[in-house]
C-alpha cells in the first residue's frame, strides 16, 4: 500500500524476502473493518469507541480516530482498484460480525433483568467487508497488481540484513541477493519497513516462517525503541498443535465454543457478548477452562463447533435466522477446507479442536500518523526512516487489538505513511553513504560461514519457542519472566557460537534462518524485558501476581531500548487522550471503564 | 460430542525421502540423495523436508513460508505429481517412500528452488490488473452477487505455479503463457466492472496464448486451490470464438475433474 502511494509522486522500490504475493497478509481471513453501513446502522464513532476498549484503553485515540475514519473511504477505494467483496443483494459490500464489533443497543436499559436482550449496553454489529474467509488474500493480490500496474519496481528474494544510518538519520539498507549470496546496498532518501510480524518466536503460532521481525529488530540494534511489545495477541482459535489459524468469522457468523462438558463456556467469562468477546478475553477463557480440567479429554485444547445445528440452536447467526450446511460452506470455504486436511476433520459435521495461537504482535517501531519512526517519548521522527504495518505501532491496537484491525491499519496508515515518506523524498537531496556500510553485515555473515557447526541451530529456535510460550504467553508472572529473561541469555551465548553447516552462496537459506532466528531472539528479549516492567495486566499482557490493570502506575506505552547485548531499558510515553468540553469543563472523549464483554 | 481418535495420537512412520539434489556451485546436473526421516502421522511434508534439512543436511535448500496452502511458495513435484509440501499430510502418503523433485519447465536454480521469473513474467503479460478509467462513485462500483460469482474461481489462484509446471504444451513451448496467466486473464475479463476484456483477449488469442492449451486438464489435477483451470481456460476460448463474454453464466461440473 506504501508502495503504490509513493510511487505516485516518486520513484519506489520494493524489496522483499519473498515474492510480494507470498507475504502473510494473504493469510488474513474474515475481513476489513470500516463502518460503511451497508447492512445495518453503523458510524466511525461506534468503531473507534470498539478500538479503543478493545486495546485497553491504551490505545492512541488520534490515531484510532484517524484510522476508523479514512478506513471508509480507503474500502472504497480498494474495491474501486478491483477487490473483489462478497456484494449484499443490492451489489453493495457485504459485512459480516467480528469480535468486540459493537454498536449501541437501541433498546438498552440498565434497569432490565441481566441476561435479556435490553439489559446489554452493546450489541454486535456487522463491520467486516470481506470477500469469502480470504480477504486478506484478495488485497494482497489487489495491492500487487496495482503495484504491477503503476510500474513499482521490486527487489524479488533480496533479504534486509541492516539499516544504513549516519548520524541518526536513515539513507538506505543493506541487503542479500538470496540467489546469488551478494550483498547489496540500496541508497534512499527514505526507507519504509514493513516486514511485518514476529509470531515465530512462540511455539505454537499462526504466523508464517518468514515472519522473524527483521525489520524491528535491525531499528532496534540502532538504537531505536520498541513500543509495547510485552502486548502479544494469542488468537483463541487455531487448529490444535499446528496452530493454524480459523478466522474470527468463524464466531462472526455464528460459531460457538465448548469444552469437555459440552458446555458453551464463554456465558460464563463475557455474558453479554459471549463468544465475540475480544480475543485476549477468549483466549484467556480457554486458558482457564483448560486449567480446570474442561478441555477436551483433559487435555490442552476445546471445540470450535460452526454446524448450522449448532449455530441454530443457540441462534447466534448474524440474522439471527435459521441457516443450513450450504450457507456455512459458501461463508467459509477456506476454514472448511483447512480443517478437513489439517485436522481430518469435517466441521460440517463434527466440531474442531483448537487451541490458543500465538497470532499478532500489537507492539513495534513506534511511529507518528505519518508513519514517520520516532525514537523517544517526546515523539522526535527519525529523519527518513518509516513504518507500517504489524512491524510498526501508531498505536491504534494498544494492549490487544480488535479483529480486522490489522488490514485496518495496513491500508490506511501504509497509505499514510507512503504519502509522508514521498513527500519528504521529494523535497530532500541524497545523502551520502558512509564508506562500506555493508560492513558489518558481511563480518556477521563471515563468522557464520567460517565457524563450524557446533549444534543444529533449531535447538536454539525451539527452546525460544517452548520458553516464551510457556513463560511469556497467555500468562505471565515475576517468576515466569525472569526464568524466560536467563534462558535468553544463555541461548543468545550458544547463539553468538553458531556456525552454519552450508558453506554456499546460492539460496543459503541455512545461513538466512540463523540471521532471521538472531532478530527473533533480539525481540523475544525485549518482549520479556517490557512484560517483566509492565507490573499490572492489561489487554493481552495477563500478569498473575498483578491481576489487575493499573491506571495510576501504568497508563503508558512501554519504549524499549537496547541496552547491551542483553538487557533493556523502559522508558514510558504517555497514551495519547483527546479531551472535549462538556458542561463548560474538559474531560476525556473516551472515559477509562473496566472492559466487559 | 465427538473427539477424534486419529488426531490425539496420530501414527509415527519411517519415511524415505529421495530428493533431487542441484548444487549450481558443485554440480553438472542434479542427482538423487536419500534420506531416512521419522515422521508423524500429522506432518506435512513440508515438516518431513524440514526434518531433513534442520537435523541432517542443511544445504538442502527450498522455498516455503505460510506452511498452510495459501501464500504459494513450496510448489514441488511430490512422487510424480505438482502439489504443495504444506497440503500433503504424511498420513495420507500411500508409499513409506517420497521423491521430491522440483518443479517442471522452469530453470533449476538449487535443489528444490525454481527460477519463477518466467512464471511471473507470463502473469505480468495478461494485464492482471482492473481496467475501469470510468471516474468511480463516491462509494463502491455495485456488481450484483450473481456478477461476482462469475469469477470467484479465478480469484482463488495463489501464483504457485503447480498448473503450469504440470502442462505438457508448456513444457514442450515455454513461450506459452501457460495455464496460471490465463487464469488471472479471466478474473478480469469477466468482472463485470472490467473494461480491459478485449485488450486482452487480443493478447490470449496468440499462437502462445489460450490456442497451445490441448485440454489434459493436469492443471485442474495439479490447482491446490481447487480451481477448474481447465474449464477457465475453456470460458476464455469461447468468449475467442464467440466475440461475446458472458458474464451471467453458471458454473457447470467441469468433466473430468
Amino acid at each position: 500500500m506504501a508502495a503504490l502511494e509513493s510511487s505516485k509522486r516518486v520513484g519506489t522500490a520494493v524489496v522483499s524476502k519473498l515474492y510480494p504475493t507470498r507475504s502473510h497478509t494473504g493469510a488474513a481471513q474474515g475481513g476489513i473493518a470500516a463502518a460503511l453501513a451497508n447492512l445495518e446502522d453503523d458510524s466511525w464513532e461506534n468503531h473507534a469507541y470498539d478500538t479503543i476498549k478493545g486495546g485497553d484503553f491504551l490505545v492512541d485515540q488520534t490515531a484510532a480516530e484517524v484510522l476508523c475514519k479514512e478506513a471508509v473511504d480507503c474500502i472504497y477505494d480498494l474495491e474501486h482498484m478491483g477487490l473483489p467483496f462478497d456484494r449484499t443483494a443490492d451489489g453493495r459490500i457485504s459485512q459480516r460480525r467480528f469480535g468486540g464489533h459493537t454498536k449501541p443497543n437501541p433498546i438498552y436499559d440498565p434497569s432490565a433483568t441481566p441476561g435479556t436482550e435490553a439489559a446489554k449496553p452493546r450489541i454486535p454489529v456487522m463491520r467486516a467487508c470481506h470477500a469469502a474467509d480470504r480477504t486478506g488474500h484478495m488485497i494482497l493480490q489487489t495491492l500487487y497488481q496495482q503495484c504491477i500496474k503503476q510500474g513499482v519496481t521490486f527487489f524479488d528474494e533480496f533479504h534486509m540484513l541492516d539499516l544504513v544510518m549516519v548520524d541518526g538519520e536513515c539513507r538506505g539498507i543493506v541487503a542479500i541477493e538470496i540467489a546469488t549470496g551478494q550483498l547489496h546496498t540500496f541508497h534512499a532518501k527514505s526507507v519504509l519497513i514493513a516486514t511485518g510480524g514476529f509470531g515465530r518466536m512462540f511455539k505454537v503460532s499462526s504466523n508464517a516462517y518468514a515472519l522473524t521481525g527483521d525489520g524491528p529488530a535491525i531499528a532496534y540494534r540502532h538504537g531505536i525503541p520498541l513500543e509495547d511489545l510485552e502486548f502479544y495477541q494469542f488468537h483463541p482459535t487455531g487448529i490444535y498443535r499446528l496452530g493454524i489459524l480459523l478466522s474470527e468469522a468463524c464466531r462472526g457468523d455464528g460459531g460457538v465454543m465448548f469444552n469437555d462438558k459440552g458446555e458453551r463456556f464463554m456465558e460464563k467469562y463475557a455474558p453479554n457478548l459471549k463468544d465475540l468477546a475480544s480475543r485476549d478475553v477468549c483466549s484467556r477463557s480457554i486458558y482457564q477452562e483448560v486449567r480446570a480440567g474442561n478441555g477436551i479429554g483433559g487435555k490442552d485444547y476445546v471445540f470450535l463447533d460452526i454446524r448450522a445445528e449448532t449455530i441454530n440452536k443457540y441462534k447466534t447467526s448474524p440474522t439471527g435466522q435459521a441457516v443450513d450446511s450450504a450457507w456455512v460452506e459458501k461463508r467459509l470455504p477456506d476454514i472448511i477446507e483447512f480443517a478437513r486436511t489439517y485436522l481430518g476433520v469435517d466441521p460440517i459435521r463434527e466440531p474442531m479442536p483448537i487451541q490458543p495461537t500465538a497470532h499478532y504482535g500489537m507492539g513495534g517501531i513506534p511511529t507518528d500518523v505519518h508513519g514517520r519512526v520516532i525514537q523517544d517519548a517526546a515523539n522526535t521522527p527519525v529523519p527518513g526512516l518509516y513504518a507500517a504495518g504489524e512491524s510498526a505501532c501508531v498505536s491504534v491496537h494498544g494492549a490487544n487489538r480488535l479483529g480486522t484491525n490489522s488490514l485496518v491499519d495496513l491500508v490506511v496508515y501504509g497509505k499514510r505513511a507512503g504519502r509522508a515518506m514521498a513527500e519528504y523524498a521529494s523535497i530532500t537531496k541524497f545523502q551520502p553513504m558512509p564508506p562500506h556500510p555493508e560492513l558489518p553485515t558481511k563480518t556477521a555473515i563471515d563468522g557464520l560461514l567460517s565457524r563450524t557447526r557446533t549444534e543444529p541451530w533449531v535447538r536454539i529456535r525451539d527452546e525460544m519457542q517452548k520458553t516464551m510460550m510457556d513463560d511469556c504467553g497467555v500468562y505471565r508472572t515475576e517468576e515466569t519472566l525472569t526464568r524466560a529473561r536467563d534462558v535468553l541469555i544463555g541461548l543468545k551465548e550458544r547463539y553468538a557460537r553458531l556456525g552454519v553447516q552450508d558453506k554456499g552462496t546460492v539460496f543459503n537459506t541455512g545461513l538466512l534462518e540463523v540471521l532471521e532466528l538472531g532478530c527473533l531472539l533480539d525481540l523475544a528479549q525485549a518482549t520479556v524485558g517490557s512484560a517483566l516492567a509492565r507490573k499490572e495486566s492489561r489487554g493481552a499482557h495477563s500478569r498473575e501476581d498483578f491481576p489487575n490493570r493499573d491506571d495510576q502506575n501504568f497508563f503508558a506505552h512501554t519504549l524499549a531500548y537496547r541496552d547491551g547485548d542483553n538487557g533493556t531499558r523502559e522508558a514510558y510515553k504517555p497514551v495519547d487522550v483527546i479531551m472535549v468540553e462538556k458542561n463548560g469543563e474538559m474531560t476525556t472523549k473516551y472515559p477509562l471503564e473496566i472492559r466487559k464483554y | 460430542m465427538l473427539t477424534q481418535a486419529q488426531l490425539i495420537d496420530p501414527q509415527a512412520r519411517s519415511l524415505t525421502l529421495k530428493i533431487s539434489r542441484y548444487n549450481p556451485e558443485v554440480d553438472e546436473k542434479p542427482h538423487w540423495e536419500e534420506y531416512k526421516v521419522e515422521a508423524d502421522g500429522h506432518d506435512r511434508v513440508l515438516d518431513v523436508i524440514q526434518k531433513v534439512k534442520w537435523e541432517q543436511d542443511d544445504t538442502l535448500s527450498l522455498r516455503r513460508s505460510c506452511a498452510h496452502g495459501v501464500c504459494g511458495s513450496d510448489a514441488m513435484r511430490i512422487n510424480g505429481m505438482n502439489g504443495l509440501a504444506c497440503k500433503i499430510l504424511v498420513k495420507n502418503l500411500k508409499s513409506d517412500t517420497l521423491t521430491l523433485e522440483p518443479i517442471l519447465g522452469l530453470p533449476v536454480i538449487k535443489d528444490l528452488i525454481v527460477d519463477m521469473k518466467p512464471f511471473f513474467d507470463h502473469y505480468k503479460a495478461v494485464m492482471p490488473f482492473l481496467i475501469n478509467d470510468e471516474p468511480p462513485p463516491t462509494t463502491e462500483r455495485l456488481q450484483s452477487p450473481a456478477e461476482r460469482a462469475r469469477f470467484d474461481d479465478s480469484t482463488k489462484c495463489i501464483l504457485c505455479a503447480c498448473c503450469t509446471t504440470a502442462c505438457p504444451p508448456f513444457w514442450g513451448d515455454r513461450k506459452y503463457v501457460g495455464p496460471a496467466a490465463i487464469v488471472n486473464a479471466h478474473r478480469f475479463i469477466f468482472d463485470s466492472r472490467d473494461r480491459g476484456a478485449a485488450e486482452r483477449l487480443e493478447i490470449l488469442n496468440d499462437a502462445e496464448g489460450v490456442w497451445r492449451c490441448r485440454t489434459v486438464f493436469n492443471c485442474t489435477s495439479a490447482c491446490p486451490r481447487d480451481i477448474k483451470v481447465t474449464q477457465t481456460i475453456s470460458e476464455v476460448k469461447r468468449a475467442l470464438m464467440t466475440g461475446n463474454i458472458d458474464l451471467d453464466a453458471v458454473q457447470t461440473v467441469e468433466i473430468g475433474h
